[in-house]
C-alpha cells in the first residue's frame, strides 16, 4: 500500500469507528430527554429511574464519541493538507461554527446534567439534557453541511488554484443538505430507538422485578414508536437523495447500481456479480424499469451508465488531468454491496417496528416470546446501515475528493511518509481497539442488570493503595 | 493603526488557546497531582469528581482553536497539523485515553481497571501538558518550510533543547495552577497534601518560566520587533507568577490561583505578540513565513465568521461561567460522587 491508500484507510477507518457513537449519541440523548421530560411533567419514579438507566448507557457511549471526535478536528490538516488548503476557505468554517454552536453546549450542559441531579432545579436539569440533545443535533447539522459541499460544491469561485466562498447563505442552503440532514438524523434516532428496543427486549426474557417490568415495556414501545417514525423518514428522504443523486453524482448512483452501461428505461438490480477490470457484469439479476421509476418517477428515463460517465469526464476533464484519467471509483462491489445493506437493512428494520406496533396495538407484545428473543440481535441493524450509508456516500464520491473540483490524491498531505501513516494507523487501531472492547464491557454489564440508579460503590478502606506499594500485585 | 479582520481573527485564535490553557491547564494539572496527592480510592474519586463536571467543556476551547485555525488561516492549519504529525498523533492518543478514563473509571470495582484508568488518566493528562509546550516552542522558534508552504523536518526536528524547555514550562505551570485550583476544591488530608505540593513547585516554575524567557531571547526573534503587548504579557506574566509565590506563602491559594491564571495569559500574550503578525515562521527564511496574509481565508470568510463569534463566543463565557458557579462547592467524602 502506498501513502495514499494508508492515508484514505486511516481516515475511512477512524471516521467509521467514530461514527459508531456518533448516531447513538444523537438518538440516546433525544430519547432520555423525552423519557426525563414524562417524570418532571407526571412525577412518577419509574421515569426517573428509566431516564437514570438509559442516562448511564448514553454517557458511556458518549465518552466515546467525544474522544474519537477530537481526532476528526485535527485530521483533515494532518493527512490531507492540500485539501485543507483548497477548501479551507469554506470548509473550515462550519467546522468553526460547530464547535462554538455544538460542542460547548454539548460538552457543559452534559457535564451540568450528570453532576446536576441534586444540585439544579429539576426543570433546570430537564433543560440540561434537552441542550445536550440540541446540541448533538446542532452539530450533525454543521458537519453535515461541510459534507454537502464536497458532494455538491456551491456557493464558491475558483480563485488562485482554491476555493474561495462567495455566498456563505448558498453554502448553508446547499440543496444536498435538506436531503442528507433529515436523513441522517432520523437514522441516528432509530439507532436509538433499537436500542432502546433490543435491550428492553432482552430485560423482559429474563427474571426481573415488577418495577423493572414497567420500566423495560414502557422502554420498548417508547423504542419501537420512535424507531417506526424516524424509519419511514429515513425512506423517504433516502428516496429523495437518490434522485437529486442522479442529477449531482451520476456515477455514485451508477456505482450504487453496478449500472456499468447506460439502460432506458433502467432495470434495478437486486444480485451482480460484476467483473470490475472488463468493467461489465457477470451475473445480473433485475427487476426491469425499477430503476428508472424509482429515480424519475417514470418508466422510462435514461439512467446513465458508469462506462459512459467514464468517457463524458474524460472528455471534461482533459484538459485538467489528461485524456485518459479514470473517473470510475475504485471497489464499485463496495459500493453496490453498502447500498443493499443499507436498504435492505433499513427495510428490515421498518418491518421489525411495523410487527412491533401491532402486537402492542393487539396487547400481546410483552408475551410474544418468540419476537422478544429476535430483538436482542437486532441492536446491530442500524449501525450495519449507518456504516454502509456513510461508504456509499464517501466511496461513491472517489475518485473525487470535491466532487469535480478536487481529485483525492491531490488532497494528500506531501511531507508524510509511509512510516508515518504506519505508526499512526497501527497505534489508533490498538487504542481503539482497546477502547471497544472496555465500552462494550460497561455497556454490557450496565445494560444487562441493574436499573441504573444503583450508586457506584467505592472500594472498601482497608486495601491500601498507594500506587508507589503496589508492586507486590 | 486600523485593526483588520486578519488581525482581529490571530487575537481571536490567541483567546482561544488563552482559555484552553488557561481551564484545561488546570484540570491537566489535577491529573498529574492525581497519585501525589490522592492515596487512596475514595480520595482519587475525590480529586477526579472536582474537574468532573468541567473537563469536557474545557477541551472543547482546544477543538475550537482548531476549527478557527481551520476556517481563518487555513494554510497554518494545513502546515502545522501535516508538519507536526506525529506528535499531535501521541496528544491525539494521550488525550483519547483520558477522556474516556473519566467516565469509564469509576463503573467497575475491579481494582486493576480502575489502577489502569488512573495510570490513562496521569499520562493522558502529562503528555498534552508538555507536548503544547513543545509544539508552542517550535512554532516561535521557527520550524523548516518551503515555499509550498509545506514541512520538510520530521519528527526529530521537533525536539530541540528550547522547545522541550517549553514542554517543561507548559508542563509545570500546570501543575502548579492545578494544584490551585484543587486547594479550593477539596478538603482535609487531601487539602494538606495539595498544599504542601504548591508550596514546593512554586520556586521550580519562576525558574524555569525565567529561564526560558531568557533562551527565548537567545534562540528566537521573539524579541526582535519587541511591542507593547509583548512587553504587556511578559510583565504580567512574571509579575503575577512571583506574586502567586507570594500568595502562597500567605497561604491565600485562591488569589495564587489567579496569579497562575494570569500568568498563563500574560505567557500567550508574549507568545502571539512576539509572532504577529507571522503564524509560522520558517526557519528556512523570511521569505517563506507563514503570516496572517498569506494563510488566511478571504476577507469574505472572514467576515462570516467574525459575525458568528461575535455572537456566540459571550454566550459560550456566560453558560461555562454558570456552570463553574453551579459547582463551585468543595468536594468532599460527603458529596454524591458520579465519577
Amino acid at each position: 500500500m502506498d501513502v495514499l491508500d494508508l492515508a484514505r484507510l486511516q481516515f475511512a477507518s477512524t471516521t467509521l469507528f467514530h461514527y459508531i457513537f456518533v448516531p447513538l449519541t444523537i438518538g440516546l440523548s433525544l430519547l432520555v430527554a423525552i423519557i426525563q421530560t414524562q417524570y418532571v411533567i407526571t412525577g412518577d419514579e419509574t421515569y426517573k429511574k428509566m431516564a437514570k438507566f438509559w442516562g448511564k448507557l448514553f454517557l458511556i457511549n458518549f465518552a466515546m464519541g467525544v474522544v474519537t471526535g477530537i481526532v476528526q478536528e485535527f485530521q483533515f490538516g494532518m493527512g490531507w493538507s492540500e485539501y485543507s488548503r483548497f477548501v479551507g476557505d469554506i470548509f473550515g468554517a462550519p467546522l468553526a461554527i460547530e464547535a462554538l454552536m455544538a460542542f460547548f453546549v454539548e460538552s457543559t450542559f452534559i457535564g451540568l446534567w450528570i453532576f446536576g441531579w441534586d444540585k439544579l432545579p429539576k426543570k433546570v436539569h430537564l433543560f440540561s439534557i434537552w441542550m445536550v440533545a440540541l446540541g448533538t443535533t446542532i452539530s450533525s447539522l454543521w458537519i453535515l453541511i461541510a459534507n454537502s459541499w464536497m458532494q455538491n460544491p456551491v456557493g464558491y469561485e475558483i480563485i488562485n488554484g482554491r476555493a474561495q466562498m462567495t455566498d456563505f447563505g448558498a453554502v448553508i442552503t446547499n440543496p444536498n443538505i435538506f436531503r442528507q440532514f433529515p436523513h441522517v438524523v432520523s437514522a441516528a434516532f432509530i439507532t436509538g430507538g433499537f436500542f432502546l428496543v433490543a435491550i428492553s427486549a432482552y430485560r423482559l426474557l429474563r427474571p426481573s422485578q415488577e418495577i423493572e417490568k414497567v420500566m423495560f415495556s414502557r422502554s420498548l414501545k417508547t423504542g419501537l414508536i420512535f424507531s417506526l417514525a424516524s424509519v419511514i423518514f429515513v425512506i423517504g428522504t433516502g428516496h429523495l437523495s437518490g434522485q437529486f443523486m442522479v442529477e449531482k453524482q451520476p456515477m455514485k448512483l451508477a456505482a450504487a447500481e453496478g449500472l456499468w452501461e447506460s439502460e432506458a428505461p433502467a432495470g434495478m438490480s437486486f444480485f451482480q456479480i460484476g467483473d470490475e477490470n472488463e468493467r461489465t457484469s457477470i451475473v445480473n439479476i433485475q427487476i426491469p424499469s425499477l430503476l428508472s421509476f424509482l429515480t424519475f418517477d417514470n418508466f422510462e428515463g435514461l439512467v446513465p451508465g458508469i462506462n459512459d460517465l467514464n468517457s463524458f469526464y474524460q472528455e471534461q476533464y482533459a484538459d485538467v488531468y489528461g485524456p485518459d484519467a479514470d473517473y470510475v471509483p475504485p471497489m464499485i462491489w463496495m459500493v453496490y454491496w453498502s447500498f443493499r445493506a443499507m436498504v435492505g437493512f433499513g427495510m428490515l428494520m421498518a418491518l421489525l417496528a411495523l410487527v412491533g406496533i401491532f402486537f402492542w396495538w393487539r396487547g400481546t407484545l410483552v408475551n410474544k416470546r418468540w419476537f422478544l428473543l429476535i430483538l436482542p440481535l437486532t441492536v446491530v441493524l442500524p449501525f450495519i446501515a449507518n456504516a454502509t450509508g456513510w461508504m456509499l456516500t464517501e466511496l461513491g464520491r472517489q475518485p473525487w475528493i470535491v466532487q469535480g473540483l478536487m481529485r483525492t490524491e491531490e488532497g494528500l498531505s506531501p511531507n508524510l511518509t509511509a512510516v508515518d501513516l504506519g505508526i499512526s494507523l497501527i497505534g489508533f487501531t490498538l487504542v481503539y481497539g482497546i477502547l471497544a472492547i472496555a465500552d462494550f464491557y460497561l455497556l454490557w454489564k450496565f445494560a444487562t442488570v441493574g436499573t441504573g440508579g444503583d450508586p457506584i460503590l467505592p472500594l472498601p478502606k482497608s486495601q491500601p493503595d498507594d500506587l508507589k506499594l503496589e508492586s507486590a500485585y | 493603526m486600523s485593526i483588520d479582520l486578519n488581525t482581529i481573527w490571530f487575537i481571536l485564535i490567541a483567546v482561544l488557546f488563552t482559555g484552553f490553557f488557561f481551564l484545561e491547564g488546570f484540570d491537566f494539572g489535577v491529573g498529574i497531582l492525581l497519585p501525589f496527592v490522592a492515596k487512596d480510592d475514595q480520595e482519587r474519586r475525590i480529586v477526579i469528581n472536582t474537574i468532573g463536571p468541567h473537563w469536557d467543556g474545557n477541551e472543547v476551547w482546544l477543538l475550537t482553536a482548531g476549527g478557527a485555525i481551520f476556517a481563518a488561516f487555513p494554510n497554518w492549519y494545513a502546515t502545522l497539523f501535516s508538519g507536526f504529525y506525529l506528535a499531535l498523533f501521541v496528544i491525539l492518543i494521550a488525550m483519547i485515553l483520558r477522556g474516556v478514563a473519566f467516565e469509564f473509571r469509576s463503573k467497575d470495582d475491579n481494582p486493576t481497571w480502575r489502577k489502569t484508568w488512573d495510570w490513562a488518566l496521569f499520562i493522558g493528562s502529562f503528555l498534552p501538558a508538555l507536548l503544547w509546550g513543545v509544539a508552542f516552542g517550535n512554532i516561535v522558534r521557527g520550524v523548516p518550510i518551503d515555499e509550498t508552504m509545506t514541512f520538510t523536518g520530521n519528527f526529530f526536528t521537533l525536539l530541540n533543547p528550547y522547545s522541550l524547555l517549553g514542554g517543561v514550562v507548559t508542563l509545570t505551570l500546570f501543575i502548579l495552577h492545578g494544584g490551585l485550583f484543587l486547594s479550593m476544591k477539596v478538603d482535609g488530608v487531601i487539602l494538606d497534601r495539595v498544599k504542601a505540593a504548591v508550596t514546593r513547585i512554586w520556586i521550580p516554575v519562576v525558574a524555569v518560566v525565567l529561564l526560558f524567557v531568557g533562551y527565548s531571547f537567545v534562540e528566537t526573534t521573539l524579541f526582535e520587533n519587541f511591542t507593547i503587548v509583548q512587553g504587556i504579557g511578559l510583565v504580567l506574566a512574571v509579575v503575577a507568577l512571583l506574586t502567586a509565590g507570594w500568595m502562597i506563602r500567605q497561604q491565600k491559594f485562591g488569589t495564587a490561583f489567579i496569579g497562575t491564571g494570569v500568568t498563563i495569559i500574560g505567557v500567550v500574550m508574549f507568545l502571539f505578540g512576539g509572532l504577529f503578525p507571522r503564524v509560522m515562521p520558517s526557519s528556512l527564511g523570511s521569505e517563506f513565513d507563514l503570516t496572517i496574509y498569506n494563510a488566511s481565508s478571504s476577507p469574505y470568510t472572514l467576515q462570516v465568521m467574525t459575525i458568528v463569534a461575535l455572537i456566540f463566543v459571550p454566550l459560550v463565557l456566560l453558560y461555562q461561567g454558570w456552570s463553574y458557579w453551579v459547582f463551585r462547592k468543595r468536594v468532599t467524602s460527603e458529596s454524591h460522587l458520579e465519577y
